[in-house]
């Protein structure tokens, strides 16, 4: 008997295959980007296939969108600003090959040495999931038993933003496209249901795929809308509390694994009683965080005094 | 019995959602400027989806999850409307500038 989505797999596997030699040897940068966030939405939906809705949520929300955003006004930039291309020297495509090399290398002799039907770790997870406080495996595994991996995560955030601030300081910005009523109106009618969907992922990650890092990519969405209608302006005077945001998330993590360090427990070994409570209050800080942080990227550079000039407008 | 109905049904409204998914793309790939094609495009998709939707809906188990269908479909097409709309914007700006 033929698995009946064999087929469909099948044809799946091979176009996301064929978009990434499309996204790599297309000339034109819109159409390469274009291209990326189609290869995007095909994996999320190999993701869907291979019962990871988890790593397809992240897929389409993170890899797609944000990154897709991220991508569109890191062009729109670049174009404002039209500097001469610099011809790759041939060392660095080099290493750059050798580098790609190593990386799959090791992915095939990871994939090679996996032991087929092998139970992995899901038992573990399994056994262990009354203690988590949580009742959706990846979850618990997440913000529970591996919940460093997961502070990790959050802190390369951080160091993002860190870096955006510091390097594009003094770097002229393109003006934002002019994009009119009907946008305006879309986006008054989409911000509520954005914030109230953001929420819901939080929310039934306890439960069901879901979580701070899909949540807090759709909440900044939010951000990206209200910074593309110029609904929202960035101050200077609003970067303590941008500041604030993007430090939250980390530092309610390091903060709980401390205090349970500090009870004579391991990091993130948390009562039983107040795990859940406990993995709440993480996973709606880092989602603020994130969502903030997101948005920020999306704006580039910190928010600098407004020459008078400007301000008239 | 009821369940061989809601099957057909899904069945039939997915296909009929695929044909006009197959029209807006046959559309798309044949239409000579960006406004045709985005004429072509959303007309199609948004009904497409919306008979896609609509197929889907018979196999949902509460109406909990019917409404969240409907919502995707409503969503969906907002944000195909207004980005419609910010593409020919664009490519009206385009062709007045040279």
């Amino acid at each position: 008997m033929v698995e009946p989505l064999l087929l469909f797999d099948a044809l799946l596997g091979l176009a996301i295959a064929a978009l990434a030699v499309a996204v790599l040897t297309v000339h034109d940068r819109f159409a390469m980007i274009v291209l990326f966030i189609v290869f995007g939405l095909m994996s999320a939906l190999a993701w869907v296939r291979l019962s990871a809705p988890d790593v397809a949520l992240a897929e389409a929300a993170i890899g797609t969108g944000l990154t897709g955003a991220l991508l569109l006004t890191t062009l729109h930039h670049i174009r404002a600003a039209p500097a001469a291309p610099v011809p790759v020297p041939g060392g660095v495509v080099v290493a750059n090959l050798g580098l790609c090399a190593l990386i799959f290398g090791g992915l095939a002799f990871a994939f090679l040495l996996t032991p087929l039907q092998a139970p992995g770790l899901a038992p573990a997870v399994a056994q262990n999931m009354a203690a988590s406080g949580v009742g959706h495996p990846v979850t618990a595994v997440l913000l529970n038993f591996r919940a460093y991996d997961t502070l990790m995560e959050v802190v390369v955030l951080l160091a993002a933003i860190v870096a955006v601030w510091m390097v594009e300081r003094g770097t002229v910005q393109a003006p934002a496209p002019v994009l009119g009523e009907i946008y305006r109106g879309f986006s008054r009618l989409a911000l509520p249901a954005i914030v109230v969907i953001g929420s819901y992922l939080l929310w039934v990650g306890a439960q069901a795929p879901g979580g701070a890092f899909q949540g807090g990519a759709v909440l900044a969405a939010v951000g990206l809308l209200l910074l593309l209608g110029r609904l929202y302006r960035p101050q200077p005077a609003h970067r303590p509390f941008a500041r604030a945001g993007f430090v939250l998330g980390t530092a309610v993590f390091a903060g709980v694994a401390l205090l349970v360090a500090g009870g004579g427990r391991l990091p993130f070994e948390y009562p039983a009683a107040h795990a859940k409570t406990l993995i709440l209050l993480i996973e709606g800080m880092v989602t603020i965080s994130i969502a903030v942080t997101l948005a920020a990227l999306f704006h580039g550079r910190e928010p600098e005094a407004v020459p008078v000039s400007e301000k008239s407008e | 019995m009821a369940d061989l109905a809601a099957n057909l049904a899904t069945l039939l409204l997915t296909a009929l959602g695929l044909l006009f998914f197959v029209a807006g793309t046959v559309g798309l790939i044949r239409f000579p400027d960006t406004f045709s094609r985005l004429h072509a495009l959303t007309k199609a998709d948004n009904l497409g989806l919306g008979f896609i939707a609509l197929g889907v809906a018979f196999q949902a188990e509460s109406w909990a999850q019917v409404a969240r269908i409907a919502l995707i479909w409503a969503l969906a097409l907002l944000a195909a409307g207004a980005v419609a709309q910010l593409v020919a914007r664009a490519a009206l700006a385009r062709r007045e500038a040279p």
